[in-house]
């Protein structure tokens, strides 16, 4: 019982990295066909942002706060990574929907340019910059409807970025000469360091858990429920469901196309920040961070199927189990006595390598049977 | 057609933006020399190495500096400035063995300070043997290799590994307790657990498990229960951790987590993390673990306070110096001194010169054996909670190296001695 416990935990612990990890890109590539090779890289950025709220949380104002900081990184990621994706998506990617390759190109760029970005710019201005695009992005659209509709909104909309490039050059100087860890630019990898409460492990069923995976499923299973009540329940949703299901159809039905996407890829990017706050948690913070999780996240949202979020999710525990029934020789000892050569062979694919071969292989042979995934994409779609 | 085409023109442009390497001139002449000698010096400065790589270089520039302040090198009688080249070997082994060439065929240099993992060592080894160059290597690594055309500065496994496992068996807090593996999956891991495993078995020790994990791969937890599964019934064991960069991080955070710690009775006994990498982790998590290596920045003597000051004087004070920096100090020194003695900048005759070359290093005496690798002390140390190690114990003067090890079966028996034309590279003892 214990032994099942333990290995359950341990495969959902696995699997829950890996789900968060993939469900921005479920969406951006799921929901949208986006195929974006910098969702690593966003998740990079809520690491980082991550280790940023960190270092502000030990300053003499805010230490008091300093066990909540990982709660509040999570939010503040969301919006960073979301921010980030939202300005690609204006940049980049909306010139290049419906051409694919070109997207993958594009992207690793920017991926590349992202990983450069964060070695050799100080992270206090780094922060600065983020901070104004933020404020650039949403402040003229907080302004009222007949400013908007002006004809002199341009200035306006001019004027409050220079405000808000004002702003970031203040945060950065003032961020930089308070903090000095984050004055100087520096390849090298960086360290989140959790809060004590989140630290060592909790006794559940007599099985004891390490308290950084507990927290790790929760912040999965509440992105997820988060997301599923978004896309099914709010009238937005409903629009990224009809953009996704038919874009001409919705287009001319009067969804702002432009603002669904905008809105779906930014939620897909501040998604990957979050998971960025999650891996944060399990290693050190560094450039190429994201580049370790990019293969597996595109495995599960191909292995789930496109366009299905339930198949994300059942793909993600799938794997996470099998790497730790594989990985750790989990069946010799739910069989102990099983006969010599399969007991030989478990054990040659009981190490980490190996396992990991294992997995694909038998995802590659698993996608032999069924190409589209454990839940393909149904109904008519107009651009296939 | 068309497509394929597009995609190989992306890759290539994106690839040129990555690849874009950097090349470091040597400081001007100044008249006090009667001439000038340039070397080389051969380390990533880009890439996922760099990190690691360029504390060497920053070492190797502070120790020319100081041979240079010093009067140069005197060859018969002329005093020489040493100018230096800096190549950037950009993570990537192939371009070691492009940038060796370009150093000894179009700049012409005597000698190459470099390298750092084995596999940019394995890479650029045909290019110094087929031009009867020198490369000057200083990192710990699993030796089973003896170049007439590499000198090798750092710790072979009977000066690392096999000092510590004794240790950990016989006089650790885990003493007689059964032993777990873990390792980045390359060679260095590979070869190091072999020779633990064959020298545990002459103990009398157990291995109960090993597992290496893939490069760039953070995800620990199968490793972890697998741990807890095999030392738990003896109440903890020892743990041989040969991960490397990064994967440390994300292994000591985890296991951690897991309450595989000092106090439950697990002990991990570390070759690839020294002071540098202590404060990169953070203490926190490898408080009470353990350590092995010639140099240790604790040592409590005059020449390695001072070489420990110089590098703060010249880098800043929150730089630190560890094992490897000591190593790539003093093979700039030990050709400096070979070259007098030879002298001539001359391949062979340095060659000759070098072997039986003593130096009064930050670590003590050290002295180049006939193997091409240097005898040296071996210190164990705890790690502390400030970060460092404090030293548990030191071998009685220093150890001599073996190029071909003794435990592992396929080079039991063999050694390496270069002075003698008879003997070469790999001879039956």
């Amino acid at each position: 019982m214990e032994l099942l416990l333990d290995s359950l935990f341990n495969g959902v612990a696995i699997g829950s990295v890996l789900l968060v990890a993939a469900l921005g890109l479920a969406i951006v590539f799921g929901l949208m066909g986006v195929i974006n090779l910098a969702h690593g890289e966003l998740m990079m950025l809520g690491a980082y942002t991550t280790y940023v709220t960190q270092l502000i949380f030990k300053l003499p104002l805010l230490k008091p706060y300093y066990n909540a900081y990982v709660i509040v990184s999570i939010f503040l990621a969301f919006i960073v990574s979301g921010v980030v994706g939202i300005l690609l998506e204006k940049t980049v990617i909306r010139k290049l929907y419906g051409s694919p390759l070109e997207t993958l190109l594009a992207t690793w760029g920017v991926s590349l340019i992202l990983q450069q970005f964060v070695r050799s710019v100080p992270l206090a201005y780094g922060t600065g910059l983020v901070i104004s695009l933020i404020i650039g992005l949403f402040l003229p659209t907080t302004f009222p409807l007949r400013i908007k509709e002006s004809i002199n909104f341009k200035y306006f909309k001019f004027s409050s970025w220079i405000f808000a490039a004002l702003t970031g050059v203040l945060t950065g100087n003032v961020i930089s000469s308070s903090v000095s860890k984050l004055s100087r630019a520096s390849a090298r990898n960086v360290d989140v360091t959790a809060p004590a409460w989140m630290r060592g492990q909790v006794e559940i069923l007599g099985t004891a858990f390490p308290k950084t995976r507990l927290m790790i499923i929760i912040i999965t299973l509440i992105s997820v429920i988060a997301i599923t009540l978004f896309l099914n329940q709010s009238a937005w949703g409903m629009r990224i469901r009809a953009v996704t299901q038919n874009r001409k159809m919705s287009d001319c039905l009067g969804i702002s196309t432009e603002k669904v996407d905008v809105l779906t890829f930014g939620i897909g990017s501040g998604l990957a920040g979050v998971a960025g706050v999650a891996v944060s948690l399990l290693g050190s913070v560094g450039p190429n961070v994201g580049g370790n999780y990019i293969v597996g996240c595109f495995m599960v949202v191909v292995l789930g199927g496109v366009g299905n979020l339930l198949g994300t999710v059942l793909a993600s525990f799938g794997i996470g189990i099998m790497t730790d029934l594989i990985g750790a020789g989990r069946l010799l000892s739910i069989w102990p006595d099983m006969p010599l050569p399969l007991s030989n062979t478990i054990n040659f694919f009981a190490t980490t390598s190996m396992a990991r071969v294992m997995i694909f292989a038998l995802i590659v042979i698993f996608l032999q049977f069924k190409p589209t995934g454990l839940f393909p994409q149904k109904g008519r779609m107009v651009e296939s | 057609m068309r497509i394929s085409r597009r995609i190989l023109a992306g890759l290539a442009t994106a690839s040129l933006a990555v690849t874009a390497t950097s090349c470091g001139g040597g400081s001007s002449t100044s008249g006090s020399f009667d001439d000038t000698v340039t070397v080389g010096i051969l380390h990533s400065l880009s890439g996922t190495m760099a990190i690691s790589e360029s504390t060497l270089v920053d070492t190797e520039k502070m120790a020319i500096a100081e041979i240079n302040a010093a009067g140069g090198v005197t060859v018969d009688g002329k005093s020489y400035k040493i100018e230096y080249i800096v190549e950037d070997g950009a993570s990537d082994w192939p371009t070691f063995a492009e940038k060796s060439k370009k150093l000894i065929d179009q700049d012409g240099v005597p000698v190459v300070f470099g390298g750092w993992t084995s596999a940019s060592r394995k890479a650029m080894l045909p290019v110094y043997e087929s031009k009867d160059a020198f490369l000057y290597y200083p990192i710990q690594y699993e030796a089973q290799e003896c170049s007439n055309n590499i000198f090798y500065t750092g710790a072979s496994p009977n000066q690392q590994s096999e000092p510590a496992t004794d240790f950990m068996f016989k006089r650790s807090p885990a003493a007689g307790k059964p032993f777990f593996l873990v390792g980045s999956d390359y060679v260095f891991p590979r070869t190091s657990n072999t020779i633990t495993k064959e020298q545990l078995k002459s103990l009398g020790g157990t291995v109960v498990g090993e597992d290496y994990l893939p490069l760039g791969n953070t995800e620990v937890a199968p490793i972890i229960s697998k741990i807890k599964k095999a030392l738990a019934p003896t109440g903890g064991g020892v743990i041989i951790n040969t991960l490397n960069g990064d994967q440390n991080v994300a292994f000591f955070k985890q296991i951690q987590d897991a309450g595989i710690t000092p106090s439950n009775g697990y002990y991990v006994m570390n070759y690839s993390i020294a002071e540098e990498e202590i404060s990169t982790i953070g203490p926190e998590f490898l408080e009470g673990h353990y350590g092995a290596w010639n140099y240790m920045m604790s040592i409590d003597t005059p020449e390695s306070k001072k070489f420990a000051a110089d590098f703060k004087a010249l880098y800043g004070s929150d730089r630190v110096v560890a094992d490897p920096q000591e190593s790539a100090y003093n093979m700039v020194y030990l050709w400096k001194q070979a070259v007098e003695d030879a002298g001539t900048f001359e391949n062979s005759a340095v060659r000759e010169a070098l072997v039986g070359q003593t130096f009064d290093a930050p670590q003590g005496p050290v002295e180049v054996m006939p193997n091409h690798h240097l005898a040296q002390t071996v210190r164990i140390g705890l790690i502390k909670p400030e970060g460092g190690f404090e030293i548990l114990e030191e071998t009685d003067g220093v150890v001599y190296p073996q190029a071909w090890n003794q435990f592992e079966p396929s080079s039991k028996g063999y050694a390496c001695d270069w002075t003698d034309p008879s003997k070469g590279e790999r001879y039956k003892l």
